[in-house]
């Protein structure tokens, strides 16, 4: 992880827009009276993400200064948490799964691609586009290698289907969240071996059978 | 009481206690470095491993079980606790092991050396060599203000700083930022300190990661001589440990004392070392066509006398600053009672206590310690935060154990806990008079200098009298009603009727008025530095410091500051303490009762004393409850008919804290680049980059 | 091999619609009413008759869980957290159920709730399954409009349900650092006791609960504690998720019946393994956490908790990581151990400390850069670390290592023995500025 610290340069000043200000009202209502702390991730996630997916210092005080939080109770928060980026990351940002079940399922591969294609990790590209991270498991090890871009997954990932995928986001092309391999979740690949009752071994031909949700 | 067996002895101890005390209890003993008996329990050091007979099999943090946790055995025998067997051991030289991989071995270049925890643990349960062979992790060091340094590779992240400040001293200035091995102790990103107490993180420290930084690279634990004494910065009477090299003083510790500063002191208390040793005033000096030059202590003397023969007793007058101790005190008003003269005051803020009303009457009666037991506070013309940091801290403390409400009546503040702001001034003291009495069993009733340094300090101090009646703060078997001193000397001086006197149906001068244009002749001046003395008097000023009092002077006596002396103080509740000599007066300067003592053989009035003891022998022959060292006498409690006809208040003029800047209250103080330094820091003005 | 009738997430993949109306189709929130006026009593007795252990790794009865919670009281309301952080590698499970059949766990989240006396649950999801997240907000929205859920709902229990994401920390999965995540700090383990159940979130009683554990409560009511304990070993009762990924030939979830033989399972669900059961190496069979089991041990061995842990490992979450031969095995446990460096909190010493070691050790030992007498240097650290720590973390640290050494201390002598024999040039130290 090492040691993580606020970016350089900063903006001067932060400000939920009144969209967001009536989400972070919500989020804070969820909890007890009193008890506002508990709300810090949630709005330091929305800053984050009204903010060009990192965390500027503005937001943490302004966060604290909302949730009658002490500055550094804040800070803590944000430099503990690792899904805070503190510093500018790509438009699209990208968390590269490198944990032991995608690392034998092909992540290096993955990998090679990020850094031919992106360069070294933790940078952005020139354009602006991509950064990328190794992080820690997903929790979606059924369809490894796998990769979060911003808020989607993408996964069963091999160095042909990624480098497409890259190269759709950078052209701004539709792309498919999820399996790269045309799989629905972590069902088997190729027919189910459960269930079959309710959906077919293909999933779409049982009694209970719907349109696959796309994700 | 519960019973346990600890490494085979048996022992009954309250069901409360952690493990770690129960094993203290028995005589084991117990390493330790997260562990502080005044902070929360982190439980996260790992060092005061034990092993628990019939748990888990793994050994248990001691310092965060309780006795009561424990199960008994299975036929009831009583749950027994190992603190030598070989998974202790184990346990203890693998935690051990695991502190040191990433702390440096630069202990010969730390100033923790030979006082550190770290050190003396490793030295008991360490093994001697190291399996470790990976390169060492680097951390950058933090900027945390002015009186703490910090060197981070050293931390053990045991976050005793972390909670002192958001605990103790209520700022939270620090905390951990990061996690795992990348966790970093910081403030803020890096701002100084906010907390009057900060200087503790140092004490707390078990390693030397955070040190005093004006005190850094001085000198080694072990060439210190230690005295204890009294802190003379607020009218608390802290107990400091003086540490000193020679003639020296290197560094100024708290000492324990649970009835009072626990084991804390403030800032300023800690760090007006360097104040000690600058702008002082080492030989006597004459002003000769309007300068001052230097003299001896004959030609001193010789121009006090010929001044003081020429001029009659009514137009002499003495007034005693903050700092003077009870000998000082006594050793004056002898003097000026021999001399004959009535104008007499101690009280250069021109608060309007007296001992007339008793002495009840200005005392912090519900005593330092009883706040821990008191159900309610009202605060009344004061600042505590600013005027008395580490008394602040226990307000703070037991307002956190809750149901504890806290109003104030006065200027707004951060007082680091929250409160009921109740309004500014007497008129809002006065609407308590028809409320019905507060149902708290022990309310307390506290009444800074704010609220009676003032014209009509005595109608404010009648309307308290009469609203703590009210409220049931003053009651069979409680009197919460609590005066908060901000002048070390002020208690004391009260106890010794150090005010204006009375003959024949005159009534002697007080500050105000003998300061006045030509309303004295000849003022002696023992060390107040707070006021202005207008033209006209001829002033004799002994005092430590070349501040406004020098300047204002004729006749410079050099006198001797706490550390110098042995003293006498009597703090804001009324304890009596006694603070011995740490090193001596620099130059030419000597001690205050000495130079009076010598002075008044040369004005023909010689004082029946020449010792020390013997000054103290006439002293408690006076004053018989002075004598009660650490005691606090109860003389006469509050009789509120005593506050009769004392006028009304202006009830419009807000209550103002006395303390405007918290690190420039007296001369010492205002001598130390320290005090200075924080002072501006904490006015925003400056701040040093990291060093 | 478990029929679809007897399985509980009948939607687990996503075929289905996994709204209220689907939801309802599969035989969710059928009489849930009847279920609660059975009361309280009644629920936790048939918890605990149905053998079901916690599914998020620990194992502990649920049943017994919830009977530790104290009477209410009005001063100090009680809690259900729904434990959602899914961060154990190799675990993926909890995920299929928030996305495809959440009303499942709204439902279960009700009635754990009610069986302990509780008007409020939070559920706290891993900040990364955002789109998880917003799909079971929007489960519960249906079920606060269907007024099955809420202050005044039809089934008389006043009850609010919330989610809570996090954003980024294994840690926060241990039950006690999640309560001090939900409570808006560090999630740093705390200590027990006190345990949740008598100081939990908001210092109130908490239960806290895996997302399986409380999803399948509804279906084991309605159809009764032996329905479930019918399936599984004594002792391991039930139907169980399992998540395999690794090398077998499909990766997938799937539920099954509790202690189903791992051969059973691959060949079934996963098309066995690659390149032939003889490629077979090893299995870590419960997420990271647990040690490796080698081959020959694993192929015939019931899935279950009591046999996984005959074998010095564990069935922790039934995440199953499949290894053939072709892995580098002292790199994959490497891996991991960069995991828990990663992921420790850091406010233990040992565990701070010797997370970091573990992991140096092992990026040496997989190159080869170390001394054998290393290895049982690293297998003394690690006792050292485990059993001396807050929570569990510094234990699941040092498993795998131990599992590694245990079983595959050849491989790691061969490989030191190999770089000795292929002498490199020391590589150029960084003075430790750099971290890592
Ligand atoms: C380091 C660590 C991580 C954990 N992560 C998870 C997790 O992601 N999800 C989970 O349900 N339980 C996790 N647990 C287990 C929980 O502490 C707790 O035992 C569980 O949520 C209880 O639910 P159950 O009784 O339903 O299994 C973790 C435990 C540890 C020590
Ligand atoms: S700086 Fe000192 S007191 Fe603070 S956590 Fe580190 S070792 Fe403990
Ligand atoms: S003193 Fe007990 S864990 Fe630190």
């Amino acid at each position: 992880m090492s040691n993580r610290r606020l970016a350089e340069i900063q903006p001067d000043s932060f400000a939920f827009t009144p969209a967001n200000e009536e989400i972070c009202k919500q989020l804070i209502a969820k909890y007890p009276e009193g008890r506002q702390a508990s709300a810090v991730i949630s709005l330091l996630w929305q800053a984050q993400k009204q903010h060009d997916y990192w965390l500027p210092k503005p937001a943490i005080e302004k966060i604290a200064d909302m949730l009658n939080m002490p500055y550094i109770r804040v800070l803590e928060v944000a430099t503990f948490y690792t899904m805070f980026n503190l510093e500018p990351v790509g438009r699209f940002y990208i968390q590269f799964c490198g944990t032991t079940p995608c690392l034998i399922a092909g992540a290096d591969e993955i990998k090679a691609v990020l850094e031919k294609r992106v360069g070294p990790e933790a940078t952005v590209t020139s354009d602006g586009l991509f950064s990328w991270r190794e992080v820690e498991c997903l929790g979606a090890c059924c369809n490894a290698p796998m990769v979060q871009i911003n808020d989607d997954y993408y996964e069963d990932l091999t160095p042909e289907n990624f480098n497409q995928l890259l190269d759709d986001l950078a052209a701004g092309r539709p792309v498919r969240v999820g399996s790269q391999t045309g799989r629905v979740s972590s069902e088997p690949m190729g027919g189910l071996s459960a269930l079959t009752s309710l959906y077919g071994t293909d999933g779409l031909s049982g009694p209970q059978s719907v349109k696959p949700a796309q994700k | 009481m519960s019973k346990l067996i600890v490494d085979g002895i048996e022992i009954d101890v309250p069901p409360e206690y952690t493990l770690l005390q129960a094993c203290e209890t028995a005589g084991a003993e117990i390493p330790r470095f997260c562990f502080h008996e005044r902070l929360s329990i982190a439980g996260n050091c790992r060092m005061c491993l034990v092993e628990v007979k019939g748990g888990p099999p793994k050994p248990a943090a001691s310092c965060a079980m309780a006795v009561r946790d424990l199960r008994p055995g299975p036929n009831g025998e009583p749950p027994e606790v190992f603190t030598k067997s070989p998974m202790v051991k184990k346990a203890r030289e693998g935690v051990m092991e695991f502190l040191l991989v990433n702390h440096p071995l630069d202990c010969p270049i730390c100033d923790q050396g030979g006082e550190c925890d770290l050190q003396d643990q490793a030295m008991a349960f360490g093994v001697d060599s190291s399996r470790y062979i990976e390169n060492k992790r680097a951390v950058e060091d933090k900027y945390i203000g002015a009186l703490v340094r910090t060197s981070m590779n050293r931390c053990i992240h045991c976050t005793r700083c972390v909670r002192f400040t958001a605990e103790v001293a209520g700022t939270s200035d620090m905390g951990a930022i990061g996690r795992g091995e990348d966790m970093e102790i910081t403030t803020y990103l890096e701002t100084a300190m906010t907390s009057e107490l900060q200087g503790n993180v140092a004490d707390l420290c078990p390693v030397g990661a955070l040190l005093p930084k004006p005190y850094a690279f001085k000198a080694r634990a072990w060439e210190l001589s230690k005295t204890e004494a009294i802190d003379i910065m607020d009218a608390l009477g802290s107990a400091i440990r003086i540490d000193t090299r020679g003639r020296e003083v290197m560094r100024i510790l708290p000492r324990l004392n649970d009835a009072v500063n626990e084991e804390w002191i403030s800032d300023k208390a800690r760090q007006i070392v360097d104040g000690l040793k600058v702008r002082r005033l080492d030989r006597p000096y004459i002003r000769k066509d309007g300068k001052l030059v230097a003299a001896t202590w004959q030609e001193a003397f010789a121009v006090i006398a010929e001044k003081v023969k020429m001029t009659t007793a009514d137009r002499i007058g003495a007034v005693a600053g903050d700092l003077a101790s009870l000998e000082d005190l006594f050793a004056l008003q002898s003097l000026m009672r021999q001399i004959g003269t009535i104008n007499l005051d101690a009280r250069q803020d021109g608060v309007k206590l007296d001992p007339k009303f008793g002495r009840a009457s200005y005392l912090f009666n519900p005593s330092i310690e009883g706040i821990d037991e008191a159900d309610a506070l009202m605060i009344v013309g004061s600042n505590p935060r600013k005027e008395a940091p580490v008394f602040n801290a226990r307000i703070r403390k037991r307002w956190l154990k809750g149901n504890f409400p806290i109003g104030l009546i006065g200027e707004k503040a951060d007082l680091t806990y929250p409160y009921e702001c109740l309004g500014a001034g007497p008129e809002t003291l006065a609407s308590f008079l028809g409320l019905p009495s507060a149902k708290k069993e022990k309310p307390v009733l506290l009444v800074g200098q704010g609220a009676l340094a003032r014209p009509d300090g005595e109608a404010v101090l009648g309307l308290a009298i009469k609203v703590a009646v009210a409220l049931g703060v003053i009651k069979d078997g409680w009197n919460g009603f609590g005066i908060l001193h901000t002048a070390a000397s002020r208690v004391g001086a009260l106890d010794l009727g150090f005010v204006p006197g009375q003959k024949d149906g005159v009534k002697g001068l007080d500050t105000q008025a003998m300061t006045k244009v030509g309303a004295l002749d000849v003022l002696f001046n023992l060390g107040a530095d707070e006021i202005t003395i207008e033209p006209g008097a001829f002033v004799v000023y002994q005092g430590t410091h070349g501040d406004r009092g020098a300047s204002r002077a004729d006749v410079i006596l050099p006198g001797a500051t706490y550390t110098e002396k042995s003293g006498l103080y009597v703090n804001t509740e009324g304890r009596v303490q006694l603070s011995d000599r740490a090193n001596f007066p620099p130059g030419e300067a000597r001690e205050d009762w000495a130079i009076l003592r010598a002075l008044s053989d040369v004005l023909g009035t010689r004082l029946p004393f020449d010792s020390l003891a013997g000054l103290r022998g006439a002293l408690y022959a006076a004053h018989p409850h002075l004598a009660e060292i650490d005691g606090i006498a109860v003389i006469d409690p509050i009789d509120p008919s005593r506050f009769g006809g004392l006028g009304e208040p202006d009830g419009k003029i807000p209550f103002v804290s006395p303390v405007v800047d918290f690190y420039a209250t007296n001369p010492i103080a205002r001598a130390s680049a320290v005090m200075a330094e924080c002072s501006a820091l904490a006015q925003g003005l400056a701040r040093q980059a990291a060093e | 091999m478990l029929e679809d009738k007897d399985r509980i997430f009948t939607n687990l993949y996503g075929f289905g619609d996994w709204s209220l109306k689907g939801a309802r189709a599969r035989g969710a929130w059928d009489n849930t009413k009847g279920l609660i006026e059975k009361g309280k009593d009644w629920i936790i007795n048939e918890m605990k008759a149905s053998g079901l252990r916690g599914r998020g790794g620990a194992g502990f009865p649920t049943g017994l869980k919830w009977s530790f919670m104290p009477k209410a009281d009005p001063t100090r309301p009680s809690y259900l957290v729904v434990n959602a952080d899914e961060s154990e590698p190799g675990t993926c499970k909890d995920r299929e159920i928030m996305r495809n059949d959440p009303h499942l766990l709204i439902e279960g989240c009700l009635i754990a709730s009610f069986a302990m006396e509780a008007h409020a649950c939070y559920i706290y999801i891993r900040g990364e399954y955002i789109f998880e997240r917003e799909r079971l907000e929007a489960a519960i929205a249906q079920a606060y409009e269907a007024k099955l859920v809420g202050k005044d709902n039809i089934h008389g229990w006043p009850f609010d349900i919330y989610v809570h994401h996090g954003a980024g920390a294994y840690i926060c999965g241990e039950e006690t650092a999640l309560l001090e995540s939900l409570e808006g700090k560090k999630g740093m383990p705390r200590m027990k006791p006190p345990f949740p159940a008598n100081m939990g979130l908001y210092g109130c009683p908490t239960t806290v609960n895996n997302v399986e554990s409380i999803a399948v409560a509804p279906t084991i009511l309605r159809r009764g504690a032996a329905w479930f304990s019918g399936f599984g070993a004594k002792n391991n009762a039930g139907t169980k998720l399992f998540c395999i990924s690794g090398h077998v030939n499909k990766r997938c979830n799937v539920e099954e019946a509790m202690s189903i033989p791992f051969r059973e399972l691959i060949d079934r669900h996963c098309g066995g393994i690659r390149g032939g059961w003889d490629n077979l190496l090893a299995v870590i069979p419960g997420g990271s956490s647990v040690p490796c089991v080698p081959a020959h041990e694993i192929i015939d061995a019931p899935m279950d908790f009591d046999t996984l842990r005959g074998l010095k490992s564990g069935l922790g979450t039934a995440a199953v990581i499949v290894m053939d031969k072709s892995t580098d095995i002292v790199r994959a446990i490497a891996r991991l151990s960069h995991f828990y460096k990663h992921e420790s909190c850091g406010q233990c010493t040992p565990c701070r400390e010797g997370t970091g070691w573990l992991w140096r050790v092992m990026m040496r030992m997989a190159e080869g850069r170390a001394q054998k007498r290393e290895i049982d240097m690293l297998l003394d650290v690690t006792t050292r670390i485990e059993g001396h720590t807050i929570c569990a973390l510094g234990d699941a640290a040092a498993w795998p290592v131990q599992g590694l050494i245990r079983h595959f201390r050849s491989e790691i002598e061969k490989r030191i023995d190999e770089y000795a024999a292929n002498p490199h040039s020391e590589p150029v130290g960084d003075f430790g500025v750099a971290a890592e």
